[in-house]
């Protein structure tokens, strides 16, 4: 890998990550550019959300770094943890939402708790975020009345509220019809063009990664580690690697690797 | 040539009807502030101008507010039927503001007041719909538990046996730790009052029909609500949540078969058999109090008890606590399967679930106590 001119945003260096003795994903290493839009992509039950999970502060590695800038993230003290927390901005999958808030309210709350901004601004700032991610209607509905993509938007909205530096999503296009799928895409697209925030996004759907990715890792299920490093569409086009490749054309692999035994965490 | 309008991060130059709105500083979203707004909207709204121009060089990091700002000064141009301008703004921040369309969505309809007399109907009906929902299930699960016994319905014999488990043995602590206490407390009690009497003596008989007839019953029932109770609501509520329920459903199994039936039969069966063994315990706590505390003679005092305690005293005791067990189940189970889908939902089903449960097993206690003495019981 040719050295960056700039420092990278994020700094991975030989991240493992385990549950208890099951180790899911060790030696994993990447750099992510500051405003580049950041796959981790892999099978189901590679330890994608997994490896997320560390780089947002969910779950401690077993080992190795996970760098923001200059500053090691699991090595700083709890405050300072928290303080890097706040340029993170979290889309989970399937949006989780709290569920006992309307979906402005779930907008709302970040602001409320962590700006000084008053009631009204706040009360504009929700709308012009949901506006933003295409929410039309639906705004003081509950979580539970509105659709898995409307669901979706909010939890990006929520995940704007603070105008974060970093934006995570976990499967942001799960659940997606192909166009809603594309639009979702181009949002995010336009966000990183509009703020210049850092998108690290965890998925296995090939349109959007060969669409809007600027650079990926690709976590391998069986050999649990990185097994390469690029472009998306560099990935596709020139991997020797016949697991990438099979993933990236979504072919069957010539070869068939021995299926791994059944995943009891369900990762994703 | 008046003074420039201004405000943080903008000066507004006007020239030959025109607007230049030069954008300076940083734009991040703390610093929004829709009150600093109002000049420029003012002013917009006043002049006679043409168009509105930006000029964006040393516009430092852009953030929601100059989102805010924008947005709103482009929808009161439009209104105001001024030109807007966006060239002069940069490329990625013209690019967000194409996600803000420039027709704002209706406003939702204010909601009509309710009046009282329509609050109160709406309970009523309410209410009265779920008394009948609730008389429903009743009437189903005795038709079910016929079922079940021929062997029916749809459970399975390892989810009644752990129900069983849950609901009994699971239970035996809290219930021997409360009954032991309050059967010494009524000891201790009735003990002062009987003293002046010089009738010590009989303190064996208080606590041992009160703890038959009464407190046993009462005080399993009020914990079994609080413990098993909640706890089948919360249970169920969750599985509407995750959608189980429907998943049920539709492969043909009743949830009122599946779920409701096993708990019902379980704290049914358990209830009078944690009733006895409350009420062992209860007179045990009496025993030790009126044996170290009151200087009665343990012969004396088992003697006195068996005394009092009539098989009738014992029988109303159980049938009490079997009407209070199934109360306690299908009243939670209900509470459960009417719950809403959110986390929020599953907490209120508990709640209610462990209040509907202990009011309704004084209320029965009530009735009870009312029928036996009409009966002379």
């Amino acid at each position: 890998m040719v050295a960056a001119p700039v420092k990278p945003k994020i700094r991975v260096r030989d991240l493992s990550v385990s549950y208890g003795t099951d180790v899911i994903q060790q030696g994993v290493s990447f750099d992510v550019r500051e405003s580049s839009i950041f796959a981790v992509m892999g099978a189901s039950g590679s330890g994608k959300s997994t490896i997320l999970r560390a780089m947002t502060g969910l779950l401690r590695p077993s080992a190795g770094t996970v760098c923001y800038g200059d500053l090691d993230y699991w090595s700083s003290t709890d405050a300072r943890r928290e303080q890097i927390g706040r340029s993170f901005g979290v889309l989970f999958q399937g949006g989780a939402l709290w569920s006992s808030m309307t979906a402005a309210e779930n907008v709302a709350l970040p602001m409320q708790m962590f700006t000084k901004l008053t009631a009204p601004a706040i009360a504009a700032l929700v709308q012009l975020k949901l506006t933003m991610v295409g929410l039309q209607t639906g705004r003081d509905g509950m979580p539970s009345t509105l659709s898995g993509g409307m669901r979706q938007r909010v939890g990006l909205a929520r995940a704007l509220a603070l105008d974060p530096e970093i934006l995570f999503l976990d499967e942001p296009s799960a659940g997606l019809d192909p166009p809603s799928s594309k639009r979702f895409d181009d949002l995010i697209r336009d966000l990183r063009d509009g703020f210049g925030v850092t998108v690290v996004m965890v998925s296995h759907e090939l349109p959007s990664l060969l669409d809007i990715c600027d650079d990926a890792v690709f976590l391998d299920a069986d050999r649990k580690t990185a097994t390469a490093h690029g472009a998306p569409a560099t990935l596709r086009d020139h991997s020797s690697d016949p697991v990438v490749h099979a993933f990236m054309t979504r072919a069957i692999p010539i070869a068939p690797t021995v299926a791994p035994t059944g995943d009891p965490h369900g990762r994703g | 040539m008046p003074e420039a309008p201004s405000g943080r991060g903008w000066v507004a130059q006007v020239r030959d009807g025109e607007v230049l709105l030069v954008l300076s500083q940083n734009w991040t979203e703390t610093e929004f502030d829709p009150a600093a707004l109002a000049p420029m909207l003012t002013l917009l709204e006043q002049s006679r101008w043409k168009t509105i121009r930006f000029e964006s060089s040393q516009l430092g990091r852009v953030g929601s507010s100059l989102l805010a700002f924008l947005d709103s000064i482009r929808s009161t141009a439009l209104r105001q039927n001024i030109g807007f301008d966006e060239a002069g703004l940069p490329g990625s921040t013209r690019h967000l503001m194409r996600l803000l369309p420039t027709r704002s969505p209706a406003a939702a309809a204010p909601r009509r007041p309710v009046s009282l007399r329509e609050r109160i109907g709406s309970w009523v009906i309410a209410s009265g719909g779920e008394w009948f929902a609730v008389t429903a299930l009743v009437g189903q699960i005795i038709l079910r538990s016929g079922a079940a016994l021929r062997g029916r319905a749809s459970l399975r014999k390892l989810d009644v046996l752990a129900c069983l488990s849950e609901a009994g043995a699971g239970a035996l602590p809290v219930v021997a730790l409360v009954n032991l206490l309050v059967g010494g407390i009524i000891a201790f009690v009735g003990s002062v009052e009987l003293r002046r009497f010089g009738a010590d003596i009989y303190i064996a008989n208080l606590v041992g029909v009160a703890e038959i007839r009464e407190l046993a019953p009462i005080m399993t029932a009020i914990v079994m609500s609080g413990r098993t109770g909640s706890a089948y609501a919360a249970q169920i509520a969750t599985m509407q949540g995750t959608e189980e329920l429907d998943a049920l459903r539709v492969i043909g199994i009743s949830p009122d078969d599946y779920l409701v039936l096993p708990r019902v039969a379980a704290l049914s069966i358990m209830m009078p058999l944690l009733n006895l063994y409350a009420a062992a315990i209860g007179i045990l706590g009496g025993f030790c109090i009126a044996i170290l505390m009151l200087n009665l003679s343990p012969a004396v005092f088992v003697a006195q008890v068996e005394d009092a305690v009539t098989i009738p005293e014992v029988l109303f005791g159980i049938v009490k606590s079997l009407a209070f067990g199934a109360w306690v189940a299908i009243s939670s189970c209900r509470i459960g399967l009417r719950a809403g889908r959110s986390a929020s939902d599953v907490g209120r089903a508990a709640t209610t679930a462990s209040v509907n449960g202990i009011v309704g097993v004084i209320l029965i206690d009530a009735i009870f106590a009312v029928c036996a003495n009409a009966l002379g019981l």
